[in-house]
């Protein structure tokens, strides 16, 4: 992980990979991308800010749980394959336990007014956890080569498709994405100096 | 829960393991194909249970893929479950292993990097567009200012994260979301 990031810290064993996801992946209700952003970057401070969003554009583009793919990424730069399985596994082995564990009770429980209501009252919460996130990873968007300006507009516009307009996810990352990829790579042209690269 | 022969395991896991390479944004994108197959198809689980697993796996603690696993332990136990997130997880898994790898290896080129740099605000977008998606679900207006309350905390504060969900919790349980 050199990225050009120096202050960082790094787990020192693939052990300590699978607890920190396992207690991540515990803190989760609702979706864990919240509890991501603020364990890896601001606790352990194992990734920067532009680290996560670019770890999270890699999970995001790509099939599968995108923070299952994080936990994978993550745990392969620093300990291989072994480390990507450990971190995958700390995401999903003891929640799985528990999510079987609450399915034999949920028969019993789910017709509970106070138990639906705390149900409501979480997913109210974590919706709120994932536009925190976003806003937090904003500061990220300073250092793109992208203006400021065409970067906000792709943003609004991403927004706008998928929650407006509700279009569906692999249009949305194929038109924007490569407008945006396009875009960006013509702003990169002066300052890469190494020739000859694709 | 019924009994189902390996023939319906192996139908079951064949057909998430296509769905897994289907599945950008997350399994819950291909949910509807879970549906048609599990429900309409092959009649392994009711539309009340097809529903609550993703319920089950939203209020419990995890990545919300584990609704794949509710699913599959609703229609045959503990081996359907084996069947369902194993399928899901295999290919998604391996591709994602394979192109982080090849995208670290050639960071220093010119389109690896336009790559980051444009899917940065795209990224962050669809992270507003999730969250949206998320309280538009919930009839109702409190549950509004409970979202943007738990945004603004979890933006300017360290407050721990389950504390905002405790709270969200007791608001719930009392009847005021």
């Amino acid at each position: 992980m050199t990225d050009g990031a120096r202050d960082l810290a790094r787990p020192a064993s693939k052990r300590e990979l699978f607890v920190a996801f396992t207690l991540l992946a515990l803190q989760g209700f609702g979706g864990v991308i919240a509890v991501a952003q603020r364990v890896l970057c601001e606790r352990r401070r194992w990734l920067t800010r532009e680290q996560f969003v670019d770890v999270l554009a890699v999970a995001q583009v790509l099939p599968g749980p995108n923070v299952c793919n994080v936990a994978l990424m993550v745990g392969d730069r620093f300990f291989g394959w072994r480390g990507a399985f450990a971190a995958l596994a700390g995401m999903m082995a003891v929640p799985l336990v528990i999510v079987l564990l609450v399915t034999a009770l949920y028969a019993e429980f789910s017709a509970n007014p106070a138990v639906a209501g705390a149900l409501r009252g979480m997913g109210a919460v974590s919706a709120g956890l994932i536009v925190g996130t976003a806003l937090k990873l904003l500061g990220a968007l300073r250092a793109n080569p992208l203006p400021l300006p065409a970067g906000a507009a792709l943003l609004a516009a991403a927004f706008a498709a998928v929650a407006l307009l509700r279009w569906p996810l692999i249009w949305v990352i194929l038109g924007l994405g490569v407008a945006a990829c396009g875009w960006a790579w013509a702003r990169l042209r002066p300052r890469a100096g190494a020739a000859g690269q694709p | 829960m019924i009994a189902v022969a390996p023939a319906g395991l192996a139908a079951m896991f064949g057909h998430f393991l296509l769905l897994s390479l289907l599945s950008v944004g997350g399994a819950i994108t291909v949910a509807p194909d879970m549906h048609r197959v599990l429900v309409d198809d092959l009649g392994l689980i009711s539309d009340a249970q097809f529903n609550a697993s993703i319920a089950i796996a939203q209020a419990s603690p995890g990545p919300n893929v584990l609704f794949v696993a509710v699913m599959g332990y609703q229609a045959a136990g503990l081996a359907g479950a084996a069947a369902t997130l194993l399928g899901i997880m295999l290919p998604s898994t391996t591709l994602a292993l394979a192109a982080a790898r090849w995208g670290h290896a050639r960071r220093e080129w010119r389109a690896v990097q336009a790559f980051k740099a444009g899917m940065a605000p795209i990224v962050i977008g669809l992270l507003f567009a999730t969250g949206w998606i998320l309280d538009a679900k919930v009839p109702g207006w409190h549950h509004v200012l409970l979202t943007v309350a738990a945004a603004v905390l979890v933006w300017c504060t360290r407050l721990h994260l389950l504390w905002l969900i405790g709270a969200g919790a007791l608001a719930g349980a009392v009847g005021w979301v």
